[in-house]
């Protein structure tokens, strides 16, 4: 009898090896020096590219076929939300404010992270890095354009998502996430991939994609969940390649470590200040709550953080500088930033509020030794205020971190009563800081952070010259539209009126 | 020891693999969240395919779980049998 002998297919392990690093060559009528110029002046040393392993093997092949299928699942959901009014099942639309931050301030950052990425593939030499990179490169623009697509449904019937891409450039909140990825993207090769490897995936995106996700899925938003678990799919292989290169470079040569940990502490700080903007989303936002910030930051920042810091002790590796300080501000950010964006309402293009009597009860239940000692007296006030019939605002500019670029909000380690503030000069000029951290970052580079581009003098430059209106205009926000208190907002309005057609038959 | 994790979605595609890490993990305990299944495990966490398989009724590559993986912690070591997380604490 003939035996018929299938042909065996390639593992997995020879697959990868055939489909990477057998489309490497060797350069023959240039040096490599002259191909990857900036791979050296970082002072990293590596000796063995053919060290650096993908260890999820994806190979081109199965890359397409398997981010195809992630595109039909987040379409037929798209398209599912859009066909049966999926705006209208929200839990409420002062949720739409997340939203709004997320595609002015975050979207834009996948961007960036694109062409990073596809810098970074061209300046490494190693051929497994080069295929990562690309895929990542093409994740990274994937996730731009799903979020986009996604929100762009509730462009249609609400106000403040039409004009992200100006308000991403000339914000002043959206600066904070821009300066980040602008940092990153001007850095060399190495320090871009621990910038957005370890602290943008591994620090941040846990905690804005996961749960402030499955709490886009508790107030009825099926087209945030969708592209945002989406992302996060691709993620978790960035955080992955992240984690691969960390430990790559410390494996190489000892001489990296310190500058490895160098750059974990400016980067975790970085990633922290960026997310002083997610806990407020994650405490304020969610009309229905899935978690608090600090239960968030417990189990992805503090849990998962410190399992990789022990993880990494071996290598002489020790938790970021600011680490100490950023568990101190746990508990204090999201309340100290969402005070900053009510009394800046009429500047920001998406609406805030006071919280409501219900919300305060549960800020006071996840935060028991802050929310009602130095909090909930403050929105007291801000209350009456309101009630009285004069609401509070500032107009005042606050100063900006020359480094975060936030507003100085934030307050003392160990006092949260005292602003925290930092000042330096610099060749002739003061700049100012929101904390040690930023200070330092600056103080090891100042060449590159006084050139930083900051929202608030250009309120006093060409065109604006110092007029409200002027720069309204210049950063594409209509006054009494996008900005303001959500109470009487055109949002509230409609929302009520379109839900109470859907739900009736008048 | 330190937490190692894998989230996935909730849906029927997930059903059988959930099933699965809790059968091949012991220490494993699952949290059920809106959307979301998280699985935590002391160190290391193994998913094996054959019990995939044998649950899902036909053949399964491990490389699906890239469609409704929600994120990770931990070392990642993978081959045709097994997806593995680990640290080293």
């Amino acid at each position: 009898m003939e035996m018929k002998v299938a042909k065996k297919k390639l593992g997995l392990k020879e697959r990868y090896r055939v489909m990477t690093r057998d489309l490497g060559w060797e350069p023959s009528y240039h040096t490599k020096e002259a191909l990857y110029p900036y791979v050296g002046y970082e002072g990293i040393k590596i000796h063995d590219w053919e060290k650096w392993e993908d260890p999820f093997r994806l190979t081109m092949d199965a890359y397409w076929k398997y981010q195809a299928e992630k595109e039909r699942k987040f379409y037929a959901i798209v398209d599912a939300h859009a066909q049966n009014n999926g705006h209208l099942n929200l839990t409420d639309a002062r949720y739409l404010s997340a939203l709004k931050i997320f595609l002015q301030a975050i979207s834009p950052g996948e961007y960036a992270a694109h062409k990073g990425f596809a810098r970074a593939g061209r300046e490494f030499p190693g051929v497994g890095t080069q295929v990562a990179c690309q895929m990542q490169a093409i994740d990274e623009i994937r996730h731009a354009q799903t979020q986009i697509h996604a929100l762009s449904n509730y462009n249609k019937y609400y106000d403040g998502f039409h004009a992200f891409s100006d308000q991403r450039d000339r914000i002043w909140y959206t600066s904070v996430p821009r300066s980040f990825f602008d940092d990153a993207m001007s850095a060399g090769p190495f320090e871009f991939m621990v910038a957005i490897g370890f602290s943008f995936e591994y620090v941040l995106t846990n905690l804005l994609f996961v749960p402030f996700m499955s709490g886009a899925a508790y107030n009825g938003d099926m087209a945030t969940v969708t592209f945002g678990f989406s992302a996060q799919s691709d993620e978790a292989r960035h955080m992955t390649l992240g984690l691969e290169c960390i430990k790559f470079l410390l494996e190489q040569d000892p001489a990296n470590v310190p500058i490895v940990q160098a750059w974990f502490d400016k980067w975790f700080w970085r990633g922290f200040r960026v997310l002083g903007l997610v806990s407020t989303m994650m405490d304020y936002m969610l009309p229905k709550r899935v978690m608090s910030w600090r239960e968030a930051w417990n189990m992805y920042g503090i849990e998962n953080g410190t399992a990789l810091f022990n993880d990494l002790a071996r290598y002489g590796i020790r938790p970021p500088k600011g680490w100490d300080d950023a568990e101190k501000a746990i508990d204090h950010m999201s309340h100290q930033f969402m005070l900053g964006l009510y009394q800046w309402s009429f500047g920001t293009s998406f609406h805030s509020w006071i919280p409501s009597d219900d919300e305060m009860a549960w800020l006071s239940k996840k935060y028991p030794t802050t929310f009602d000692k130095y909090y909930r007296p403050r929105w007291d006030h801000i209350k009456k205020l309101a009630a009285a019939g004069t609401p509070y605002k500032n107009y005042g500019l606050p100063k900006l971190c020359q480094t975060c670029q936030l507003p100085t909000v934030f307050t003392e380690p160990e006092d949260p009563t005292l602003i925290c503030h930092r000042e330096v000069e610099y060749k002739g000029e003061r700049y100012h800081f929101c904390s040690d951290g930023c200070q330092h970052i600056f103080e090891n580079e100042p060449e590159k952070y006084i050139q930083a581009w900051l929202p608030m003098p250009q309120i006093h430059q060409d065109p604006i010259r110092g007029d409200l209106g002027a720069w309204m205009d210049w950063v594409n926000l209509k006054d009494g539209q996008d900005n303001g208190d959500y109470v009487g907002s055109n949002d509230q309005r409609n929302f009520d009126a379109w839900r109470g057609l859907a739900t009736s038959n008048e | 020891m330190s937490t190692v994790f894998i989230a996935l979605q909730t849906n029927e595609d997930t059903r059988p693999i959930i099933e699965a890490i809790a059968h091949d993990n012991p220490q494993a305990v699952v949290h059920r969240q809106p959307a979301m299944v998280k699985i935590d495990a002391p160190n290391r966490l193994v998913i094996r395919r054959e019990s995939i398989e044998e649950r899902l009724g036909r053949e399964y590559d491990l490389q699906e779980l890239q469609i409704n993986l929600i994120t990770l912690s931990g070392h990642v070591d993978e081959d045709e049998d097994a997806f593995t997380l680990t640290w080293n604490s």
